[in-house]
């Protein structure tokens, strides 16, 4: 088997299981955000359980970087490719904890009246659910443009992040009995908001890998320091 | 600053063009590689830097060389220019002699005939080439009796006693285990702080642990030249990135 067959094949077995991580994440978000809106404790169980799988892939993703960097030395492309996947399945497991992060809050929640004005949050998680999948596709298709759209649609998670805000600041001043329950909604909220930084964050990589250019190198280059 | 300036080199073996229009700058206290499949004019190229060429029948230059701004080409003395810029090939090729011979050569080769002069050379040499531990108590044995990687760090020693301001190396480790790999190039990221160095490599990690610059070459051709990390990680042309990353050669 000749270098570049090798490679092409591992490389490949990386791509399977970063589909694979990515489908079990979309699952998890979903299921806790289900979790939470029905209040099904049984649904937020199994979002844990995905969690294991989901930090099960990580580990194997990084082994098999490892054993290219290793074995096949690459350079170039194949480097960035290789990097650029290493780096991505850290967010990608970031995000699988924000989601069990968000189950756990969903069956403490579990039982009582739900806050209302939540039509937001499921919105979020829609969202952020498109841009992990676009962040994941645009790796394996090699597609830039899909890559920098994830910069755009965050911005419409941080803007529904600042509307769910509002309404729990509205819902604590004039429910103040209900304020453990809001903050508990807050953090959900926030969490939605990360796994949309997150999700940036693979979009990034993404364009690193295409470009061989980090986009937060650019904007440091361009102002001096790094955006946050 | 620059040390070697090169521009519109064309070099022919006769009738075949081994170089075409080569422009390229090497830089003082750096360490420049030349890669490409075998072929490719990178040895052509570096030979050119001391007219090792001119003792080929049938070669034939055209173009500026200019070292220290001053035309290689033009009317200069070959041994002094052979004095400046010093070479180590491929196969160790210590002369039949002691292991001090070996060294003390070319300083005596330009006329230094004091004994005391020559033993200062002669370590200094051989630190210089991290040798000196292994053979500072066997000094009058024959340097046939070193290993292949000892060998070469004489060979490299020997181009060092005349006190040269450029080192070309052309693969100067494919005959050499991993061991005393590492150990030459250890050496050369040590000497670069006094020395220029010009080395043709084909093992790309070589030339990106080592080198400050990498030039790729193709059908006599400089494709691409440029900072090794950035060639190495984003290639600007397709043929570097194809062939550094195995895709053909």
């Amino acid at each position: 088997m000749s270098i570049r067959v090798r490679y092409e094949s591992e490389l490949k077995g990386v791509f399977d299981n970063l589909v694979l991580m990515c489908r079990h994440i979309e699952s998890a978000i979903e299921n806790c955000i289900k979790a939470l809106m029905e209040q099904d404790i049984e649904l937020a169980k199994e979002v844990y359980e995905s969690d294991i799988i989901i930090d099960r892939l990580e580990r194997d993703i990084e082994h098999s970087c490892l054993k290219i960097l290793m074995m096949e030395h690459p350079v170039a492309g194949d480097f960035r490719e290789v990097s650029a996947a290493l780096k991505m399945i850290t967010d990608l497991e970031r995000i699988g904890d924000q989601a069990k992060d968000i189950a756990d809050f969903a069956t403490q929640l579990g039982g009582g009246k739900a806050v209302s004005k939540l039509e937001h949050i499921p919105q979020m998680a829609t969202i952020v659910i498109q841009m992990v999948k676009d962040g994941v596709q645009a790796y394996i298709n090699r597609d830039l443009e899909l890559a920098r759209s994830l910069d755009t649609a965050d911005d419409k998670v941080d803007e529904l992040f600042c509307i769910v805000m509002a309404d729990l600041i509205a819902l604590i001043k004039k429910y103040p009995e209900d304020a453990e329950r809001a903050i508990m909604y807050m953090m959900i909220n926030k969490y939605l908001e990360r796994i949309g930084d997150h999700a940036v964050n693979i979009g990034e990589w993404v364009e690193y890998a295409i470009t061989g250019v980090h986009p937060k190198k650019i904007r440091k280059t361009a102002n001096g320091k790094g955006k946050k | 600053m620059t040390k070697y300036s090169l521009s519109s080199v064309n070099l022919w073996y006769h009738d075949f063009q081994a170089l075409t229009d080569v422009n390229i700058d090497i830089d003082n206290n750096e360490v420049t590689a030349f890669i490409g499949p075998s072929g490719c004019g990178k040895s052509t190229l570096i030979k050119s830097l001391n007219r090792m060429n001119d003792l080929i029948e049938g070669c034939r230059i055209t173009g500026e060389f200019l070292l220290d701004g001053e035309d290689i080409y033009g009317n200069i003395d070959v041994n002094m220019l052979r004095k400046r810029v010093g070479m180590v090939f491929q196969k160790p090729n210590p002369f039949p002699m002691s292991i001090y011979d070996n060294v003390a050569f070319g300083p005596r080769t330009h006329g230094i005939k004091n004994r005391t002069e020559l033993d200062e050379i002669v370590e200094k040499s051989l630190r210089d080439a991290a040798i000196w531990d292994e053979c500072r108590d066997r000094l009058r044995k024959s340097a046939l009796s070193l290993s292949g990687g000892q060998q070469q760090r004489l060979c490299i020693a020997r181009a060092l006693s005349v006190a040269p301001e450029v080192l070309l190396m052309d693969e100067p480790t494919s005959a050499l285990d991993p061991i005393s790999t590492g150990k030459i190039e250890d050496l050369i990221n040590e000497l670069k702080r006094e020395y220029t160095i010009v080395i043709v490599t084909h093992n790309m990690q070589q030339a990106t642990r080592i080198s400050d610059k990498t030039a790729f070459f193709l059908l006599g051709e400089i494709i691409e030249v440029g900072r090794t990390e950035e060639l190495f990680t984003n290639p600007k042309n397709e043929k570097t990135e194809n062939y550094i990353t195995g895709r053909f050669g």
